[in-house]
């Protein structure tokens, strides 16, 4: 099979891959090792996680370094140019090399079968993301309330995440949305130990303070609710629960795997003042 | 990549040659990230594209250079004073397409 064949199935199947391309070689009398053989401009190597991998940019070290980065990316779902040495030494830049991510689609797990569920379900397909409704009601978590999602599933939160939770990545989304102890409490517990890496929960500040509570009591240390954005969203002014999920998405959108610094981001969890500006819904300074 | 899939396949089923540029660096401001994908099959369909549309025109004259003469180059296109009247693009950033025939 030709390296194209391969990027091709593994793209229409949405398995994870990554392709190397060098597009850039200095001339060789810059080389550390200018002996060594040249190095084709469009020779490529793909990487698939659990598989060998195939194709070469023209030295066995240069490989290994670039496979390895190429994982990487696929973890970040970043494409980028990267240099290396000509046998893939670090801290030179004799050849270019263009790594290119195909990681399959984000995923967003919403806890909580409710309106604001919908509208957040639908900002985030637009944004691409694989969406799960998850609820622990079978009269509420149903594909006829929830349509735009990719699955709805029946269970209470942390059951579902002892399924899924493994494969929780820096990419994904954990939002819970149920504000209801019974629920957000758990989901929330069995969520901070994955990997995930947006976990919000949605509340107003009493309702926070009173969960926040609740998560210590449930043995949840300080230092691991740096991770938990509650309440959750950017400070908009969102009030309706499509408004709401902008707030959501945006705030993810802010936090993402390298894309500015966390004190930048206008997040409701890090001011005071009422989450709704226009003086209804939510009574006192709370 | 996998939005222009489906045209190369269709080329290449029909026996076309088909060259794929793709943006592999952006400096400054861009308006689009690296891996966005351009493919232009031998008679000049195209399919994708790398950026907001400024450069479009000039990476189809690329590929097809690429494709007539066999060889992958990597290409930038921006706004710098001694390319003042180049093909650049409005947003005043840099980037960099690499073109290469689809012959792995």
């Amino acid at each position: 099979m030709s390296l194209y064949e391969t990027v091709r199935d593994a793209l229409r199947a949405e398995d994870p891959v990554a392709m190397a391309t060098v597009v850039e070689v200095v001339p060789r009398e810059e080389w550390e090792f200018p002996d060594d053989p040249g190095v084709a401009l469009g020779a490529k190597l793909v990487v698939r996680p659990g598989h060998p991998r195939q194709g070469s940019l023209g030295h066995e070290g240069l490989d290994t370094v670039v496979a390895r980065d190429a994982l990487g990316a696929l973890e970040s779902g970043l494409s980028d140019t990267r240099h290396y040495g000509r046998r893939g030494q670090a801290r030179r830049r004799e050849v270019s090399v263009f790594v290119e991510a195909f990681a399959p689609p984000p995923q967003m797990v919403i806890f909580g079968a409710v309106d604001f569920t919908a509208a957040l379900a639908k900002v985030a397909k637009i944004l691409g993301y694989r969406v799960t409704v998850c609820d622990a009601r079978p009269v509420f978590a149903t594909p006829a309330r929830f349509p735009m999602a990719d699955e709805v599933v029946v269970d209470w939160p942390d059951r579902h995440l002892a399924k899924v939770g493994p494969d929780l990545g820096p990419r994904d989304a954990v939002c819970v949305l149920t504000h209801d102890p019974k629920f957000d409490v758990p989901a929330i517990v069995a969520a901070l130990p994955t990997r995930v890496g947006y976990l919000g929960a949605m509340g107003s500040r009493r309702t926070n303070a009173d969960r926040l509570a609740r998560l210590k009591e449930a043995g949840v240390d300080e230092a691991a609710l740096e991770r938990l954005m509650a309440p959750v969203g950017l400070d908009i002014g969102a009030r309706t629960p499509e408004e709401t999920a902008i707030s959501i998405c945006a705030e993810i959108i802010a936090l993402r795997v390298g894309s500015g610094s966390r004190s930048e981001v206008p997040s409701l969890r890090d001011r005071g003042g009422p989450i709704h500006r226009d003086g209804r819904g939510e009574p006192g300074p709370d | 990549m996998k939005e222009v899939l489906g045209d190369i396949e269709r080329w290449r089923s029909a026996g076309r040659r088909v060259a794929l540029a793709r943006v592999v660096g952006v400096e400054g401001s861009g308006p689009r990230d690296p891996g966005a994908t351009m493919a232009v099959s031998e008679d000049g369909e195209v399919a994708g594209s790398v950026s907001g549309g400024c450069v479009e025109g000039a990476v189809v004259t690329e590929a097809l250079d690429v494709l007539a003469r066999g060889e992958a180059k990597l290409c930038t296109f921006g706004y710098s004073d001694d390319e003042a009247f180049a093909v650049g693009l409005t947003c005043g950033g840099t980037i960099h397409v690499f073109v290469e025939p689809l012959d792995w």
